[in-house]
């Protein structure tokens, strides 16, 4: 499922699904408009074989697809807003995925490269807070659902945790 | 009225389902239908105050009053990226 707004016309910025992330057709959608960007700063999420002292086999990624879409649609107008100029790419996976495989991946591209590692910082810390997406987390000896934040756009002091974190 | 119910992750597993429909008094809240479902389902009990909600999908409040024919979605605490 995709968010057909887009820098080029032809590629989705905001995508969710099972199809594997293509970082180079990302950085091609908002990388070198006219000149005017200095940095383009990306950033992958890799399924890791260690988590909380467990040994992972897998992961399962769930999504619930058109709010996910929304969600990722609110975080790239904060982005324009606290980052103006800034533009944004965001693909994150869904279903089964094998250790080392890339879950998510995010694009800025911007005049300054301050900016660019900012937004992207905030990016997959927002992400991680109001996205409606899961983790089903399969190790040796069992596997459960991960559960982090409570999903709540509105919460203004998540959000100014993430640009704390993102301008650290 | 009928509204549908959607559960995402250990919610759908607990309910074993992920749709469905559910008949509700006119007035009814998100909260009630939540309410009503931890009901039927005592391990959602510990989500009372860690869950989202979305109507139409569309993050709304639990005091959010359903209309005939909204899908209403519960979900856990989220774990992207």
């Amino acid at each position: 499922m995709a968010c057909r707004t887009s820098y080029t016309e032809d590629m989705p910025l905001l995508t969710i699904g099972p199809a594997p992330l293509e970082l180079n057709d990302l950085v091609a959608a908002v990388g070198g408009r006219a000149g005017t960007d200095g940095a383009v700063v990306t950033f992958i999420g890799l399924v890791r074989n260690h988590n909380a002292g467990r040994r992972v086999q897998h992961l399962e990624y769930e999504a619930f697809e058109p709010l996910a879409l929304k969600a990722f649609a609110r975080i790239a107008i904060e982005v324009q807003q606290r980052w103006p100029g800034a533009r944004l790419a965001l693909h994150h996976r869904t279903g089964r995925l094998e250790i080392g495989e890339a879950s998510v991946a995010i694009v800025v591209a911007s005049a300054h490269r301050t900016d660019a590692y900012a937004a992207c910082r905030y990016t997959i810390e927002r992400v991680k807070q109001i996205a409606p997406i899961w983790k089903r987390e399969f190790f040796d000896g069992g596997d459960m659902w991960i559960e982090g934040a409570t999903a709540d756009p509105d919460d203004a002091r998540a959000r100014a945790e993430a640009e704390r974190v993102a301008c650290a | 009225m009928r509204v549908t119910v959607r559960l995402f992750a250990r919610l759908r597993d607990i309910a074993g389902a992920s749709e469905f429909a559910r008949d509700i008094v006119p007035g009814a809240t998100i909260g009630s239908v939540w309410r009503q479902l931890a009901g039927e389902y005592p391990e959602f009990g510990p989500y009372e105050r860690s869950i989202s909600s979305a109507v139409n999908a569309d993050y709304a409040r639990m005091d959010h009053v359903l209309r005939e024919g909204d899908e209403v979605a519960f979900l856990p605490p989220v774990s992207g990226g």
